[in-house]
C-alpha cells in the first residue's frame, strides 16, 4: 500500500436519508406486532383472562405516554440511536451508555424471541418427532442479519410488506368469527366466568403487567431510524403514534378472540395463542392462514431488532463509548455492518439456550429500565430547554402528565416483575450497575467530551 | 476550559474492553437461567386421578381442551401449574436497594460527566 493511501483523510459515509412516515410505521409495528401472535398471553397465566385485558389497556397508557415523549424529544433531536441521542445531549454520557445498553439488550433478546417463535412453529406444524428448531433459529437470525446488511430501504420495504400481511391476518380472523354473535363461534361467557375471571385477584392484575409489557414493546424503536428519514420531525411523530393506534386495535381484537375461544390456563400458556385460536375455529383456511401470519410476524419483528440493536450499537463506537471500530458504514450498502455481524453470535446463542418467556423477560426488563429513563429524561429536556427556548418539531401536550403515569406504571412493572423474574431483575440491573462503574471510572477517558453535543442549541438551562 | 484529548485506545485493549462487555452480558443473561431462578414461583398442586369437575372445568371449556388435542391428565398439569405470590420481603427489599441506587449512581455520575461536555461545548475559549 502507498503512503499517500495509508494517509489519506477517509470520506465520511454516513447512513442514507431514504425513509418515509410508513417505513417509520413499518419499523414500529413490524416488531411490535408480533406480541399479538405471542407473549401477551402469558399476562393471562400470572392473572387470568380478565388481567390480560385489562393491562392491555392499561399498559397501552404506558405507551401513549411513551409514544408522546418520544415524538417531543426525537422530532427535536434527530439522530441515529434515538433515545440514546437523546440520553447523551440532555442526561450526560453514562445515561446513554446505558439507553444504548438498554436497547441493544431488549431488541437483541426480542430478536431472539421471535427466532424461538419461528422455530417452534415450524417444528410444531411439522409434528415429527426428534424435529429440533435449533436449525430454524439459525436460519432465521442469520438471513435477517444479512438482509440488514444489504441495506436499510430494502430491508423496511420488506418489514412494511410483511407487517402489513400479518396484520391483516388478524382483522381477517376477527372478522371471519363473527364478533358481532357470542354463541356462534366466540363464547366469551362460557370461556370467563365469575369464578375463574380474576383467579389470583388483583394482585394477579399486578403480576400481569410483566407480559402485558409484550403488547407494545419495542414501539418506541421508529425513533432508531431518525438519521435516515427524509422529514424526522414529521414522519417521526406521525409513525409511531399511527404505529400505536394501530397496535391497540389489534391487541383489543386479539384478546377479543382468544379469550373468547380458549380457557385462560391454556392461553396462559400457549406460545402461538392466535395460530391456537384459528384451530379453534374448526377451519382449515383460517388455520393455515394464521401459521403462515405467526411466521410473518416473528420474522418482520426479528427484522426490525436487528436494524434497531445495529444502530444503538453502532452509536456507542461513533461516540468512543465502545471501540470505534463499530462505528464503520459499509462503504456500498451504508449499513452499520460491523454492528451488525458482531450482535449475530450472541442473538444466536440466547437462541440455543433459553426458552421463550425467559427470553422476553431479559427483553422486557431493558424495556422497563428505558421506559423509566424517558420519564425523567422529558422532565430534564423541559427544565433544561423550556418551551420557547429552541425549536420543537412536536410539542406533546398535558405535560407532565405523561411523564407521571409513565414513572408510576414503570414502578407497577418493576413489581410485577419481581412476582415470580425477582432474581432476574436484580441480576439485570447489578449488570448495568457494574458496566456503568466500568464506564464512568474506567472508559470514560477514551471519550471526547464537547463532541458529545452536536445539536445547535444554547446552553442549557442551570449550566 | 481547554479541550480534552482522549488518549488513543491500544487496539489490543480495544479487544479487552470487548470481550470483558461480552463476558458480562453472557453473565448477565446466563447466570439467572444456569441457577434456575426464572419464573421460580410457579408449581403444580396435583390432583390425585383428575377429572374435569375436579379441575372446576365448564362443558365449554372441556370442549376447547379437546379441541385442542388435550385430555384430562394433560389439562391437569396446565391447569394446576400456579404462581405463588407470597411476597418474599428480604428479596424485595434487596431488589429496590439495587435498583435505586443503581439510578442514583447512575443520574449522580451523568450529571458531573454532562457537566465535562456542556463546559468543553460552551465553556471553551
Amino acid at each position: 500500500m502507498s503512503q499517500s493511501t495509508m494517509t489519506a483523510t477517509p470520506t465520511k459515509i454516513s447512513l442514507s436519508r431514504v425513509l418515509g412516515p410508513a417505513h417509520v410505521w413499518a419499523l414500529g409495528v413490524g416488531i411490535v406486532l408480533v406480541g399479538e401472535y405471542t407473549g401477551w398471553n402469558f399476562s393471562a397465566d400470572k392473572g387470568g383472562s380478565l388481567a390480560a385485558l385489562i393491562v392491555c389497556w392499561v399498559i397501552g397508557l404506558l405507551y401513549t405516554s411513551v409514544a408522546m415523549i418520544d415524538s417531543e424529544v426525537t422530532s427535536t433531536i434527530a439522530a441515529a440511536g434515538g433515545q440514546y441521542a437523546q440520553a447523551k445531549h440532555i442526561v450526560g454520557p453514562l445515561m446513554a451508555f446505558n439507553v444504548a445498553l438498554y436497547m441493544v439488550f431488549a431488541y437483541t433478546m426480542l430478536e431472539v424471541s421471535d427466532a424461538i417463535l419461528v422455530g417452534d412453529t415450524i417444528v410444531a406444524k411439522a409434528g415429527t418427532d426428534g424435529l429440533n428448531h435449533n436449525a430454524f433459529l439459525a436460519v432465521t437470525i442469520i438471513g435477517l442479519a444479512w438482509l440488514n446488511y444489504r441495506g436499510v430501504l430494502a430491508t423496511l420495504n420488506f418489514n412494511f410488506i410483511i407487517t402489513a400481511l400479518a396484520y391483516l391476518a388478524i382483522v381477517v380472523l376477527f372478522l371471519s368469527v363473527a364478533p358481532w354473535s357470542q354463541g356462534t363461534v366466540l363464547r366469551l361467557g362460557e370461556m370467563i366466568t365469575p369464578a375463574n375471571a380474576l383467579p389470583y385477584g388483583w394482585i394477579g392484575v399486578i403480576a400481569s403487567f410483566h407480559f402485558g409489557i409484550w403488547y407494545f414493546l419495542g414501539i418506541e424503536g421508529t425513533t432508531q431510524a431518525a438519521e435516515e428519514v427524509r422529514s424526522p420531525a414529521r414522519a417521526l411523530p406521525y409513525g409511531t403514534m399511527a404505529g400505536m393506534i394501530t397496535l391497540l386495535i389489534a391487541g383489543a381484537m386479539t384478546w377479543y378472540v382468544c379469550a373468547s375461544l380458549m380457557p385462560w390456563e391454556y392461553l396462559g400458556t400457549t406460545y402461538y395463542p392466535l395460530w391456537d385460536a384459528g384451530k379453534l375455529t374448526g377451519s382449515p383456511a383460517l388455520e393455515n392462514m394464521m401459521f403462515y401470519a405467526t411466521l410473518l410476524a416473528a420474522i418482520a419483528s426479528a427484522n426490525g431488532c436487528v436494524n434497531d440493536a445495529a444502530r444503538a450499537w453502532f452509536s456507542l463506537g461513533r461516540d468512543r463509548y465502545l471501540p470505534t471500530w463499530f462505528s464503520a458504514v459499509h462503504p456500498k450498502y451504508r449499513t452499520p455492518y460491523r454492528s451488525i455481524v458482531f450482535l449475530l453470535p450472541i442473538a444466536l446463542a440466547f437462541a440455543f439456550i433459553s426458552d421463550l418467556n425467559q427470553a422476553i423477560t431479559f427483553s422486557i426488563l431493558s424495556g422497563v429500565l428505558q421506559y423509566t429513563f424517558m420519564s425523567i429524561n422529558i422532565v430534564m429536556f423541559r427544565n433544561r430547554w423550556p418551551l420557547g427556548s429552541i425549536r420543537r418539531g412536536y410539542t406533546h401536550p398535558f405535560h407532565p402528565l405523561p411523564a407521571i403515569v409513565l414513572f408510576i406504571l414503570c414502578v407497577i412493572t418493576f413489581f410485577a416483575i419481581f412476582l415470580g423474574y425477582g432474581a432476574q431483575l436484580t441480576a439485570m440491573v447489578v449488570f448495568y450497575l457494574v458496566v456503568s462503574i466500568w464506564f464512568h471510572f474506567y472508559r470514560y477517558q477514551y471519550v471526547r467530551r464537547g463532541d458529545q453535543f452536536t445539536m445547535p442549541w444554547p446552553k442549557p438551562k442551570g449550566f | 476550559m481547554a479541550r480534552y484529548n482522549p488518549p488513543e485506545q491500544p487496539a489490543i485493549l480495544q479487544v479487552f474492553d470487548i470481550a470483558c462487555l461480552v463476558g458480562a452480558i453472557f453473565l448477565a443473561l446466563w447466570f439467572p437461567l444456569y441457577m434456575g431462578w426464572a419464573g421460580v414461583s410457579k408449581s403444580i398442586t396435583k390432583i390425585d386421578n383428575p377429572t374435569w369437575e375436579l379441575l372446576h372445568q365448564t362443558p365449554a371449556q372441556v370442549e376447547q381442551w379437546t379441541k385442542l388435542g388435550k385430555d384430562v391428565s394433560a389439562a391437569h398439569d396446565i391447569i394446576q401449574n400456579r404462581y405463588n405470590y407470597t411476597i418474599d420481603w428480604t428479596q424485595l427489599l434487596i431488589m429496590v436497594v439495587v435498583l435505586v441506587g443503581y439510578f442514583i449512581f447512575l443520574f449522580r455520575a451523568s450529571e458531573r460527566e454532562y457537566r465535562d461536555v456542556i463546559d468543553e461545548k460552551f465553556n471553551q475559549k
